[in-house]
């Protein structure tokens, strides 16, 4: 076997380890109640919580559209609940993952 | 558009393998946040030596050095050493310890390196107890808390000893920056690394860091719990510069400790007798810390 | 010019040579003149490097990694208990597959309290994964720590090596010593270029889990490979030291008049000066003696010591430490290495246990029981213990 090093280096991104398998509860955004304070971005332990165009989603009133909206990676989230807890507006639903990925 | 209280940008990648609702892997997420792409991270045995995943994977942006379990503050001494001699002297280098490889076999060599005044900042993450072997009591446990080494059992042998101070410890030591920093209140831990980064020579940041695995509580509760722990003054935070104290949160109402330990599986063991012994060690505390302030500010005016 | 200085400034002049430039060490007798010699260089600027005066010796190597890891020529020096209390890092600095160099001095463990010669220090780190080097004199000390810069930094390489003196015999002791240029060094020794550094622009773990089915078994063989490929690293190396500064020691084993020898001892260190004393007077009065000086114990010179067997009738390994398995570790190894390869009797001498003296006397009994195994082709006693006190055997 070659190497590179004479010492094994991790160099590989651990954003290879999906560890959104992991999840027996999932976070779901309710969009309709979402203020976009960032409070559960701020808080993820992965992160697994990103920004995107304010006008992706619904809002609670038009003016919220402005801001950016917050999306949750499944592919990293272990459902932590973190987020749900910490939301101030209660506008993250915390429910039992069913396995086909909804 | 967005405004957020705290930097963006990340060096920290998810995919890591830390426990649902990690304290340290928010601390991390933070520090990184403060410090920036020029970091060189060095880490003993703890938590944190196996939340980056297994070989070949990395979760930081930044070189990271592994090291044995006591020798942090060696390990980021000969680091610094070498960048200086390198000429790379805008790289910060970040020690990462746990509360046992620093209160306990590391406090060596952490006491040794602040001595020597190397300029590097070292990082006790605090998760109270020997968190990656499983639960096992540190010198950082706090009093009254059930580990595996310490499992109450018939005869209540619970932790019976008060948690050590190290971040007294190091000001004792004349460490020109000392702070406790709380993963509840990210705005303050990225201010004070941010500090710790601009100033020359050591500096020891204590954060607090929730274990939901080793404290039996549910992932969801880390930062409530970690809130409570500055509300009720059992974790303040303040910060020590040059041997001045500034309570960083002065909570307005005594929230009762027993908020705070009747959370948490690892004190449900306690009895009220307790709990109130417990207050009162926590209000003395308090009351030590305040009149600190007042007295070391005082020195200084005169 | 040749300068009197001790074997402990001599590995001093070593590292200033070497243009080290991360030193981190602790004291202990009798090591000390080494790290004070070197903060007078650099108090003097006359060494231009950094000095981490640690607090003990455990951080003294675990300082020397990291700031190996960083990319910068590190050394250190340490003894007997300092050597142990490293022991952890010592496989860490190997494993991390580092090149930092070590002066040792030999000296014996406590309790009791000895700080005298023996070598139970060293050969307790035998599997660290450190080249070892015993030298015999102040000038291959100095030589030592040049060198072995230059095997341990080659690509192919990349390990740590200890190079070890006998506490006081040497490292106290004053003797002429050829202080090299510093421009032909210079020549002689490139600056470190470790390819797995630590650098800002990659980010990367150094030393994270590994799971059983990872390469962690292809890494150790990868090491494993390094090592067996220092044998050809130190002979090359020593050539072109030859070549610029025109002393030579002999590749691993330096022999000493073992043509047509009845009797070779194996030794090494400062026995081995006093034992060439002893083969010269006894080859004087026709006594067929002859020594086979055991420079490198690591890389083991397996391939020299089959050679050595096959010009003689036996051969006498003189050990001063004890490995409490079957006699000493050189008689050990050295006994394994014949196997299959040579019939030859071979015995065991344990001497100089705790600085006990090791006299040309004693040594000439000892040589004069060894003609008599070679011409009785057994072996008395397998592992003797030579120099006991009372012990009328051996007294001179």
């Amino acid at each position: 076997m070659e190497f590179e090093f004479p010492t094994p280096l991790t160099t590989v991104p651990s954003t290879a380890n999906k560890t959104g398998v992991w999840r027996t509860f999932r976070p779901v955004i309710n969009y309709e109640k979402c203020i976009r304070c960032y409070i559960c971005w701020k808080f993820c332990p992965e992160p697994a919580i990103s920004f995107v165009p304010g006008d992706k989603y619904p809002a609670p009133s038009e003016a919220f559209l402005k801001r950016d909206a917050v999306e949750i990676n499944y592919d990293y989230c272990k459902g932590c609940g973190i987020c749900a807890n910490e939301c101030p507006k209660g506008a993250i639903d915390f429910v039992l993952e069913r396995g086909d990925g909804q | 558009m967005r405004n957020t209280t705290i930097p963006e940008e990340e060096y920290m990648l998810p995919g890591h393998v830390a426990c649902l609702g990690c304290g340290a892997a928010l601390a991390m997420r933070y520090a990184l946040k403060a410090l920036g792409k020029k970091t060189i991270v060095s880490v003993p045995a703890c938590c944190w030596a196996v939340i980056p995943g297994v070989y070949p994977y990395r979760t930081l942006e930044v070189p990271l050095l592994y090291t044995a379990f006591e020798v942090t503050g060696a390990a980021i001494s000969g680091i610094r050493e070498a960048l200086e001699v390198l000429g790379q002297d805008d790289v910060t280098v970040m020690g990462w310890a746990g509360d046992g490889g620093t209160a306990d076999i590391g406090i060596q060599a952490l006491s040794g390196a602040m001595e020597r005044e190397h300029n590097v900042i070292y990082v006790m993450y605090d998760n109270e107890a020997y968190m990656n072997t499983g639960v096992q009591r540190s010198g950082a446990t706090p009093f009254g808390a059930w580990t595996t080494t310490t499992p109450v059992g018939k005869l209540r042998i619970y932790k019976k000893e008060r948690k050590k101070p190290v971040a007294e410890m190091m000001v004792a030591q004349g460490v020109p920056y000392v702070a406790t920093a709380n993963i509840a209140y990210p705005e303050d831990l990225i201010r004070k690394l941010r500090k710790a980064k601009e100033m020359k020579g050591p500096k020891f940041i204590h954060i607090y860091a929730t274990c939901p695995t080793g404290w039996r509580v549910p992932p969801n509760k880390t930062i409530e719990i970690a809130k409570l722990a500055v509300q009720t003054r059992v974790f303040p935070l303040y910060e020590v510069e040059n041997g001045v104290y500034k309570i960083n949160v002065k909570p307005k109402e005594r929230v009762p400790v027993r908020d705070y330990l009747r959370m948490q599986g690892r004190f449900r063991h306690l009895t009220e007798e307790e709990v109130e012994l417990i207050q009162k060690m926590v209000d003395e505390e308090w009351e030590k810390l305040l009149l600190k302030e007042e007295m070391t500010n005082r020195v200084r005016k005169e | 010019m040749k300068t009197m200085i001790t074997g402990n400034e001599a590995a001093a002049w070593g590292a200033r040579l070497a243009r080290v430039k991360v030193v981190s060490a602790y004291p202990i007798t009798p090591q000390t003149k080494v790290v004070e010699k070197i903060a007078e260089f650099i108090a003097n600027g006359e060494m231009d490097a950094r000095y981490i005066r640690v607090e003990s010796e455990h951080s003294a190597m675990a300082a020397c990694i990291s700031a190996e890891n960083t990319g910068v020529r590190t050394f250190t020096a340490t003894s007997a208990h300092g050597l142990a209390l490293m022991h952890e890092m010592l496989m860490w600095a190997a494993y991390a597959r580092l090149p930092i160099v070590m002066a040792v001095i030999n000296r014996a463990m406590a309790p009791p309290w000895s700080i005298w010669a023996d070598h139970q220090d060293s050969m307790a780190q035998r599997d660290t994964g450190w080249i070892q080097i015993y030298s015999e004199s102040n000038q291959e000390e100095l030589d030592a720590v040049l060198m072995l810069y230059k095997i341990c930094e080659d690509k192919d390489v990349l390990l740590p090596a200890m190079t070890m003196m006998d506490a006081f015999i040497l490292s106290h002791t004053m003797e002429p010593v050829d202080i090299p240029d510093q421009k032909l060094v210079d020549d002689f020794l490139p600056e470190l270029d470790l390819p797995h550094r630590l650098d800002i622009n990659r980010p990367a773990g150094h030393g994270s889990l590994i799971m059983p089915e990872g390469p962690v078994m292809e890494y150790r063989k990868a090491m494993a490979d390094a090592f067996a490929g220092v044998r050809d690293k130190i002979l090359k190396v020593e050539e072109e030291f030859r070549e610029i500064f025109g002393r030579e020691y002999g590749g691993l084993v330096e022999e000493y008049r073992t043509e047509d020898a009845d009797a070779i001892a194996v030794v090494s260190s400062t026995i081995a000066s006093t034992s060439k004393e002893v083969v010269d007077r006894m080859r004087e009065r026709g006594l067929k003696v002859g020594l086979a000086r055991v420079r490198y114990f690591r890389p083991f010179p397996h391939r020299e010591l089959r050679e050595i067997a096959k010009k003689t009738d036996m051969l006498g390994v003189i050990d001063r430490s004890y490995t409490f398995g079957y006699g000493g570790a050189l008689y050990a190894e050295t006994k394994g290495v014949l196997y299959g390869h040579s019939d030859i009797p071979v015995k065991n001498y344990i001497m100089g246990i705790g600085g006990r003296d090791v006299t040309p006397e004693i040594l000439e009994k000892v040589f004069m029981d060894m003609l008599k195994i070679a011409k009785d082709g057994a072996v008395d006693t397998e592992v003797e213990w030579v120099g006991l006190i009372g012990d009328e055997r051996w007294s001179a």
